[in-house]
């Protein structure tokens, strides 16, 4: 029995996963959870569920890359559609306290709006396969459909962080296959005349949150109190920081949520800009390796559905870092598997999953 | 791209491209986008960052003030007068109590509140944060914590917290010299250093308490203390420790003080005794007193009513603020005026004939013996008290000449003594008169005035800082608790009128027709005395001794007296006015007897 094709195989590609990826995604874990030790007040607890979690988020990338690029392509509408439908159900029947999110499907919690990130770049890309791209009109209006349906149904939970990532992985999807960039402006100007009706939908609390963004000192105590104490966080690192474990702001509270969203907080405190940077140079290795690896998918479905997941993982980190040093307004989203939770890290992880698996099977489907 | 091949359809191929085109922009876009985000990280950690570094410091670091323990009041001998007690105060976490009212009822069923504890709750839980816990009951009694201690179950959010609370030990007896702490109000923190009581929950209101404010209280510390955002401390970061309030030695002999109440008896009045060497307070008494414990955890409004309306004023401080007419104890200073000008001589002899008459005028200013008491010279007519001799003296000597004297003694100005709110007493004169009356000196005025009545009023410790200024022989210094001043030559006349006054003052307590022979066989050792009578209303023109025991007692006269022992070199001078005592020989006397007996037993 001659089993060199499987040693071959797995000296370079293990289990279809690609070494070089995985290992900075691990150690990014890793990294993640010596400051989540931290910025939870040294509670070891907190660091083993997340490392449950996380271990569950990498199972899940290890499943997606064994399955093959045209399952993914032949089930693409029924995801999509279950989605929606599961989407529908939230509205009708979910739960949650403020924003309804959450199925309570008994023994667990389900976010539906979760699985979109990948259901709707993954239709998008579905449906551009074998069709001449750049897109005509007809395509594009079908494409801008998918997105906005799902997108607006997540906006009217409300959940404006998760809807804004929703419509960035579909909008890439479009994006790369190309689309005049008449029409991209076309977009942005519709986007822009459609902001103040968009303002009105808006629920008070995210107006607050859009207004205290513009000018957090005139809310020091209420809304401002998040962006104002980040950005002292911030500022106070300095250059080299204050040390592991030695974040005031987080251990006085004066941080929100200094072990979710506002994780990158406590880093910069803690390691200063040169741990910011360090930080910045290890996100910006797993993004241009993720590129690598989706643009050497065999078709553009494969490159269009993987850069758009890396566009995702990315919008995470833009986001996040832009919320917490007071360039965005606050939105829930978490720094990309560092911040305490499981939800966004599984979906992350299997969007990795996807990549490795489209890239392992370049030169198989001849 | 290189491993891509171009095995499928052109399509393929060339939708490949288009896609690998925008993916280069999109590899553009992220890297400048993170070149971007780093910038902002950069602006905020590297140039912004003292900014920050600072307003992170003053989110997390508090100072927190530290109360300083009070001095402690010890008497000569070291007894403790004012003392800081051990004390259980019950607080309450207002954020740990769900009900706050109905766990106040529970206490009030428990240990009672009353209505003004329930005020200062109220008020002070509203400048507070939550968090801070607020008094509820203070100075709790044993049982009182033994109850809360066994309900504690119900009582959720609350503690019971030791302190220090201010207590005199001997009550009423002190009350007037030391006076007292209570709370702090708005106009204290005016008045004080605020920064040095941020701490501090007490100040001196009255007496040494408040004249020796500054240097009881002492230094507040001050703790740098790290805090969350809800503004708890988290710990403490640096302690300058509070400077604790100097103790405070008084002149006062504890022993002199309740011997002096005890003779007062029930009579009010006020007692001083001064050391005539050095103007240090001995004894300070008026009475009735008060309880100072009352007031230092805030007096409740019956009771500080009661003690308003007391007929007897006990909060009315009487050896200091008390305005007495002198009567006959003005007599050895007027005979002392009258020697200086040459008026009269120790021989100059004057018949008593029970009435004085200006010339051309038909008033009649009595003797208070009917009938008179003869040829009298200076030594009998201080013997005696004989009203006839200071009348003709004092017209003789004119009020002006009378005045001067009786300012070089002191007579109408503070003593500066160590406590607040003395009384500078009224010195009449022609210029006193139209200054403040706005009429012309009449010189029947002048005669009352040489048996001390009229307009001219002293305080109990004016008379005493009188008397120990004569004893020394002009000599003395301004009468102190705690910082003695220096004695001063304040009067000077010469040797043989001091002698001739002595000596009708020896003759006033061991002599055979001395007003107050009485009290010669109680003391061990000779002394120098004078009595008086103090007018309570406008009886007509005499002073009268001893004579009106049918009267109700607050019409009766004031007692007065004032000695000095022993009678070769004096060490110890007293002024008593017992209030209503009817006679200065009678009542004051004795009382004063009773505290040089005292005091000359203790001497060496």
């Amino acid at each position: 029995m001659n089993l060199n094709w499987l040693i071959r195989e797995f000296r370079h590609q293990p289990f279809r996963l690609d070494p070089l990826l995985c290992g900075l995604l691990l150690g990014l874990m890793l990294l993640g959870l010596a400051v989540l030790y931290s910025a939870s007040d040294a509670d070891i607890g907190t660091v083993w569920r997340q490392a449950v979690r996380l271990g569950l988020g990498v199972v899940l990338m290890v499943v997606a890359s064994q399955i093959t690029p045209a399952w993914y392509r032949r089930w693409a509408p029924w995801l999509y559609a279950l989605g929606l439908a599961l989407l529908v159900a939230v509205l009708l029947f979910g739960v949650g306290r403020g924003a309804t999110r959450w199925l309570d499907l008994g023994v667990i919690r389900f976010q539906p709006s979760e699985m979109m990130k990948i259901a709707v770049p993954l239709m998008l890309a579905a449906w551009l396969h074998k069709k001449p791209l750049p897109p005509g009109l007809v395509d594009f209006a079908v494409c801008a459909l998918l997105i906005a349906v799902p997108t607006l149904l997540i906006a009217s939970q409300p959940d404006l962080g998760t809807s804004l990532l929703v419509a960035a992985g579909g909008g890439m999807v479009l994006f790369l296959s190309g689309v005049r960039w008449r029409w991209i402006a076309a977009g942005a100007a519709t986007a822009v005349a459609a902001a103040p009706l968009l303002w009105n939908m808006l629920h008070d609390y995210q107006r607050n949150r859009v207004l205290t963004f513009i000018d957090p000192e005139s809310d020091p105590l209420g809304q401002g109190w998040n962006i104002i104490q980040s950005k002292i966080a911030v500022g106070t690192g300095g250059l080299t920081g204050r040390g592991w474990l030695d974040s005031t702001q987080s251990r006085l509270e004066f941080l929100p949520e200094p072990h979710t969203d506002f994780i990158l907080s406590v880093i910069a405190e803690e390691f200063g800009f040169i741990g910011v940077a360090a930080l910045f140079t290890l996100y910006a290795a797993i993004v241009l390796r993720a590129v690598f690896l989706a643009s050497q998918a065999r078709d553009p479905f494969g490159r269009m559905l993987g850069a758009s997941l890396v566009f995702l993982f990315f919008v995470y980190l833009l986001v996040n870092a832009g919320m917490i040093s007071g360039v965005m307004p606050v939105v829930g989203v978490p720094l990309p598997l560092v911040s305490y939770g499981g939800t966004s890290a599984a979906t992350l992880l299997a969007g990795f999953g996807i990549i490795m698996s489209f890239y392992s099977r370049r030169k198989m489907l001849k | 791209m290189i491993l891509a091949e171009s095995t499928g359809t052109m399509l393929d191929s060339d939708n490949r491209r288009t896609v690998d085109r925008r993916i280069w922009f999109l590899v553009a876009f992220m890297v400048l986008a993170l070149l971007g985000v780093l910038a902002r990280f950069a602006q905020l950690q590297i140039l912004e960052h003292g900014t920050y570094a600072a307003r992170a410091e003053n989110n997390r670091v508090r100072l927190r003030a530290i109360a300083p323990n009070r001095g402690l009041i010890l008497d000569r001998t070291g007894r403790v007068l004012a003392e800081n007690r051990p004390a259980y105060r019950l607080v309450m976490v207002p954020e740990r109590v769900s009900d706050i009212e109905s766990t106040l009822d529970t206490v009030d069923s428990l240990v009672g509140l009353t209505d003004s504890e329930r005020e200062q709750f109220r008020l002070v839980r509203l400048r507070n944060r939550p968090f801070q816990p607020v008094t509820i009951k203070g100075n709790l009694d044993e049982e009182q914590v033994a109850i809360l201690a066994l309900d504690r179950h119900r009582l959720e959010g609350l503690d019971i917290e030791p302190y220090l609370i201010r207590h005199y030990p001997y009550g009423e007896a002190l009350a007037h010299v030391l006076g007292y702490v209570a709370r702090l109000d708005e106009s204290d923190l005016n008045r004080l250093d605020a920064d040095n009581y941020r701490a501090t929950t007490h100040t001196g209101k009255t007496g040494i308490e408040r004249y020796y404010e500054e240097q009881l209280h002492g230094r507040s510390g001050v703790e740098r203390v790290e805090t969350n955002a809800q503004g708890r401390m988290v710990k403490v970061l640096e302690r300058t420790p509070p400077v604790p309030g100097r103790d405070l030695r008084l002149t006062l002999d504890l022993d002199l003080q309740l011997a002096a109440i005890e003779a007062l008896g029930e009579h009010p009045g006020a007692v001083v005794a001064l050391d005539i060497e050095t103007g240090g307070v001995l004894a300070l008494v008026s009475k009735p007193g008060f309880d100072p414990n009352l007031f230092v955890n805030g007096i409740s409004h019956s009771a500080y009513r009661a003690l308003l309306e007391s007929p007897q004023r006990p909060l009315f401080n009487r050896f200091l603020a008390g305005g007495y007419e002198p009567g006959s104890t003005v007599k050895p200073f007027i005979a002392l005026a009258g020697l200086d000008a040459g008026r009269i001589t120790p021989e100059t002899r004057v018949f008593s004939s029970g009435s004085f008459r200006l010339p051309g005028h038909s008033r009649e200013y009595k003797d208070w013996r009917r009938g008179g008491h003869g040829w009298v010279d200076l030594e009998s007519a201080l013997e005696q008290s004989v009203n006839v001799f200071f009348y003709d003296l004092a017209h003789n000597l004119g009020i002006d000449r009378i005045s001067r004297e009786l300012a070089l003694f002191g007579f109408g100005q503070t003593t500066g003594i160590d406590l607040p709110g003395e009384f500078d007493g009224v010195l009449p004169s022609r210029s006193w008169k139209r200054r403040t009356l706005d009429q012309a000196w009449f010189p029947g005025e002048t005669v009352i005035t040489g048996i001390g009545q009229g307009f001219i009023v002293v305080t109990p410790l004016q008379l005493a800082h009188a008397a120990a200024t004569l004893a020394g022989r002009g000599r003395a210094a301004p009468p102190r608790l705690v910082d003695l001043e220096p004695p001063a030559m304040l009067v000077e006349h010469r040797p043989e009128h001091w002698d001739a006054v002595f000596n009708g003052m020896h003759a006033v307590v061991h002599g055979a027709r001395g007003t107050a022979r009485a009290i010669a066989a109680s003391i061990p050792v000779e002394i120098g005395g004078k009595t008086g009578t103090s007018q309570v209303f406008g009886r007509p023109d005499d002073e009268v001794e001893d004579d009106d025991e049918e009267l109700p007692w607050f019409l009766r006269n004031h007692a007065l007296f004032i000695a000095f022992a022993p009678y070769e070199n004096p060490t110890i001078a007293v002024a008593v006015v017992a209030e209503h005592g009817g006679g200065g020989s009678s009542v004051a006397a004795p009382v004063a007897a009773g505290i040089l007996a005292r005091a000359m037993r203790k001497a060496p």
